[in-house]
């Protein structure tokens, strides 16, 4: 197709942009060029220009309202491009799987579009493809999500299809069987991939297996085999009704024009009475230092990945966490990627982060090193991880700061973008002014916070260590820089049995 | 607007007889364009409608202008320039850029290496500075540890993302397989190791005094700036950069396969995988758009032809995938396939070739045709909505403007896919798809270190 992306070698793979940042509605000032200049003026290179006046904040409205059933309905009107995207955004994910039943969410919202109404799984496709449409489910911890985005010219064609598959899934077993192998294949190439593997073999170390964490999103071979039809729909009433359901909607509309497209389509829409809350488990203390290692023979590189249970997206530690990982391994500058990359060059990238849920996630330090300076590398990142304990420079900490804070608009920009932050403000419960606040809480941020919220997640010396590589080359490097004790673990350990 | 796309909205418009909906409004770029003394061309695109900008500069140079033994240089001096310039010191670059709100990366292919800095606007002269500075005075500051540096990172780059992932060899070897060795598209743009070992501080001053000057580069500014301004500050930035002369242009080699090129290797992975390559005419050239046709017919989305039938009534298959990658010299087309367990990559290529053949002897339904335009005719929307990064309005502008010299080529590429009929499908499935002239790439588990 297009050549954009084609044969694309980034200079770097470390994240543009950290997933957990939540973004605020800003414009800056119209930007002020006071001088007048001309084509002859020399440039002054001896120092870097400076920047003009800082951003003033502007909200745009989210407009709030309500179908005749109750089911709340967000819009932001976006009318630069003719598109819009509308996700209908359930208030139940993974976590709420029931005990034994890991993978029942995942599944659920991925047979929504193999059949629903009177539509088999072909024709719900044929249909959106034909109008140039994306319609997509997805589940994350703590959402089920249908997100559907259309040329705005035919959303009115869409929204039925979407409609369908969002309240009248019909769970055909036929599809079943085909999603189950599907996902079983899946889950044995993953045991070919070494970052999998030591994700899948992370979770599980940090939250074992009575906790739903520690099991991937889709579920074990062993529980994807049990799932039946019934299982799938019982999931699915439970957790798709009005009153556990938000409708957002942000593009090329007004309010006037979509909202009687919107009441057609889900205006009628009844659900069960609502369930109880699933609370997760709290997860274990984070217990001394331990090196798991996972043999990969003849892998070119070894899968460094290190931490402990970190924090849930409700902590008050937020802002001062977010310029902590930037500093440690959020942004290209960063300690761990200036260390491991820029000076040693162990690695591609290295990077950090604190991956946060309903429950408090994971925080973890990462790196794919080559395989003869696995020991090395990892002394580089105990040293980081020592020293961001200490005191960060002021400098540095006002570059963080500014880098999380000023970048802050163009989080906005798509109507992809804006459904985004709009869905975490909904399911994480955002205050109203959480965005209108966003940059002055970064701004507010000291290095004492800093110090303070990395003693207390960091903790070095209580972190799980997970290397996937060449055991037989980097076993006795590992051994030798004494860490703890080392658990050699078997992929069959990490995935269970082969499906 | 051609007639056939307004037939296709017609039959849209349909089944909401009610109310007609608009005809999707004409894509339109507005821009303005200069040159500059030293021979460096600009685009200006505003879009106000989050307060960013983006600067994006080609250089019309990549791995295809690489010398004997030196694959793999033009992306290792793509690492180079962040390592900073006359007046900025290493580290510097992303420093400052990540003070201001920034971000920033790059990117090289076969025939062009690409850089982009996005800022909050009121950082535009920062981001200008750093631009034209590794663009002027990048040797100053140039040593050979710094090209030490960066070729460990780069040979880590190569280790993650081909050495050490699943399956990840087979793209290097296709091109090998595709291109006789005195085609540049036959290396690969990360490199052979050895000759990433081989290059020298040496090999950076000739290739930088070469391809890097400002005849050889485009700058598209786009986003959150007003035009006078903005081009004041690209004179200033930039008007100090002293000219170069442009490299001669490439000559565009021809080539052909003769007969099926196949090969057998090993990974350590659990499933084989089969892969299938042709050559196919270079981009927007005819029969290109008409390709991309065809892989959405084979192997887009459930209703198409391969996925219907090896992943969802045979289900044989765990994935297939179709695609014509275009470049400048030559494209190839693909088609990719992973077996389920118990069953093999022969039982795969056995219905590829009869869908293959089906479509080159009758033409397509019309539906099929149409659903394929109207997706492309989508992402040309889904496309205006980012400015900055890979694949952002500022990237397009260039790639427009490096292709066909006009950056709002919008229309007239759209306008290839709206002209295609159901017979142009067969004919170019017929004329570009041979299956005696191909490349058979098939990936095998290696037993003995299968985990």
């Amino acid at each position: 197709m297009s050549e954009f992306g084609v044969g694309v070698r980034c200079r770097s793979s470390v994240s543009e942009f950290d997933s957990l940042m939540k973004t605020a509605f800003l414009v800056l000032a119209p930007a002020l060029f006071a001088m007048t200049l001309t084509a002859q003026q020399a440039p002054d290179r001896s120092r870097p220009p400076q920047p003009g006046p800082p951003p003033a904040l502007h909200l745009p409205s989210i407009q709030k309202l309500k179908l005749s059933n109750g089911l709340p309905v967000w819009i932001v009107e976006l009318h630069e491009v003719p598109v819009a995207q509308v996700n209908l955004v359930v208030f139940s994910g993974t976590a709420n799987d029931p005990p034994g039943k890991y993978g029942a969410a995942s599944l659920a919202a991925a047979m929504l579009e193999e059949g629903a109404g009177s539509r088999s799984a072909l024709q719900i496709a044929d249909a959106v493809d034909y109008l140039g449409a994306d319609l997509g489910t997805a589940t994350t911890s703590d959402l089920s999500a249908i997100r559907l985005h259309v040329p705005v010219a035919r959303l009115a064609d869409a929204l039925p299809i979407m409609a369908d598959v969002a309240l009248r899934p019909t769970f055909p077993k036929d599809e079943l069987e085909r999603q189950r192998q599907q996902r079983l294949t899946g889950l044995l190439q993953g045991r070919d991939d070494p970052p999998t593997i030591s994700s899948v073999a992370f979770s599980r170390i940090l939250y074992g297996k009575g906790h739903r964490y520690g099991t991937p999103q889709m579920g074990t071979a062993e529980t994807i085999k049990t799932f039946t039809s019934d299982d799938l729909r019982g999931f699915y009433t439970a957790a798709f009704r009005p009153g556990n359901a938000v409708l957002l909607a942000v593009g090329d509309i007004t309010a006037a024009q979509a909202m009687p497209l919107f009441e057609k389509s889900f205006g009628a829409w009844k659900g069960a009475a609502a369930g109880a809350p699933e609370t997760l488990p709290a997860a274990a203390e984070p217990p001394a230092r331990t090196v798991y290692l996972i043999d990969k023979p003849g892998a070119a590189q070894s899968q460094i990945r290190i931490g402990r249970v970190g924090v849930p997206r409700s902590t008050a530690d937020f802002f001062p966490i977010q310029v902590l990982n930037t500093i440690l391994g959020g942004s290209f500058s960063s300690r761990l990627n200036n260390n491991l990359r820029e000076v040693h060059g162990y690695t591609y990238g290295a990077a950090s982060s604190f991956d946060m849920r309903a429950g408090a996630g994971p925080f973890s330090a990462s790196a794919g090193v080559q395989t003869d300076k696995t020991s090395d590398a990892l002394k580089e990142f105990f040293i980081e991880l020592n020293a961001i304990l200490k005191p960060v420079p002021a400098d540095e900490l006002a570059r963080a700061k500014n880098y999380v804070a000023l970048r802050f608009p163009g989080a906005f920009e798509t109507t992809s973008d804006i459904s985004r932050r709009l869905e975490d403000a909904l399911v994480y419960k955002l205050p109203d002014d959480y965005f209108a606040k966003y940059v002055q809480n970064i701004q507010a941020v000291t290095a004492a916070d800093v110090q303070r919220v990395a003693q207390k997640y960091v903790t070095p010396d209580h972190v799980a260590v997970v290397v996937v590589g060449d055991q037989k080359v980097i076993e006795p490097g590992i051994r030798a820089l004494n860490l703890g004790p080392v658990t050699v673990m078997t992929i069959d350990e990490v995935f269970g049995p082969k499906p | 607007m051609t007639r056939a796309a307004f037939l296709v909205l017609l039959a849209l418009a349909a089944p909401t007889a009610a109310q007609t909906p608009a005809a999707p409004p004409k894509i339109e770029l507005r821009y303005t364009q200069f040159t500059l003394p030293n021979g460096l061309r600009v685009i200006l695109h505003e879009d106000h409608s989050v307060p960013m900008v983006s600067v994006n500069m080609w250089y019309h140079v990549g791995s295809a202008r690489e010398l004997p033994r030196r694959t793999g240089f033009a992306h290792l001096f793509e690492h180079l320039m962040f390592m900073g310039s006359g007046h900025v010191k290493p580290g510097e670059f992303d420093e400052w850029l990540e003070a201001s709100g920034g971000d920033n990366n790059g990117s090289t292919e076969n025939d062009r290496t690409n850089y982009w800095i996005t800022v909050p606007a009121n950082s535009l002269e920062l981001a200008l500075f750093l631009e034209s500075d590794r663009m002027g005075y990048l040797l100053d500051s140039m040593t050979p540890k710094t090209v030490d540096a960066q070729r460990d990172v780069v040979k880590n780059e190569r280790r993650q993302s081909y050495e050490n992932r699943p399956y990840g060899m087979a793209e290097i070897l296709i091109g090998e397989m595709l291109y006789p060795e005195s085609h540049p598209y036959h290396w690969p743009v990360i490199g052979y190791m050895d000759d990433l070992t081989a290059a020298s501080y040496d090999d950076v001053v000739a290739f930088f005094k070469k391809y890097y000057g400002p005849s050889n580069a485009s700058l598209v500014v786009a986003g959150d700036l007003e035009g006078g301004a903005a081009r004041a500050l690209i004179e200033k930035y930039f008007g100090d950069v002293k000219p170069a002369e442009a490299p001669d242009p490439m000559t565009i080699p021809g080539v052909a396969l003769k007969g099926v090129q196949k090969k057998t290797i090993t990974d350590r992975v659990q499933l084989p995988r089969l892969y299938l390559a042709w050559l196919t005419p270079r981009h927007f050239s005819p029969g290109d758009a008409a390709l991309d046709v065809v892989a959405d017919i084979l192997a887009g989305g459930k209703n198409s032809r391969l996925f219907k039938r090896l992943v969802y009534d045979m289900q044989i298959a765990q994935d297939v995938s179709a695609s014509q990658g275009s470049q400048a010299l030559s494209s190839s087309f693909q088609i990719v396939a992973t077996p389920q367990p118990g069953h093999t990559v022969a039982e795969l290529q056995k219905v590829i070739d009869e869908e293959i053949r089906r479509l080159q002897h009758e033409p397509p339904t019309s539906h099929e045709l149409e659903r394929s335009v109207n997706q492309i005719e989508s992402s040309f929307y889904n496309r205006m909505e980012r400015v900055g990064g890979f694949g952002g309005k500022a990237d397009q502008l260039n790639a427009y403007y490096t292709a066909t010299g006009d950056p709002d080529w919008f229309n007239e590429d759209l306008a290839r896919y709206r002209a295609l009929s159901v017979g142009d499908i067969s004919a170019t499935a017929w004329q570009f798809l041979p299956l005696d002239r191909r490349v058979e790439l098939i990936v095998e588990p290696d037993q003995s270190k299968k985990p």
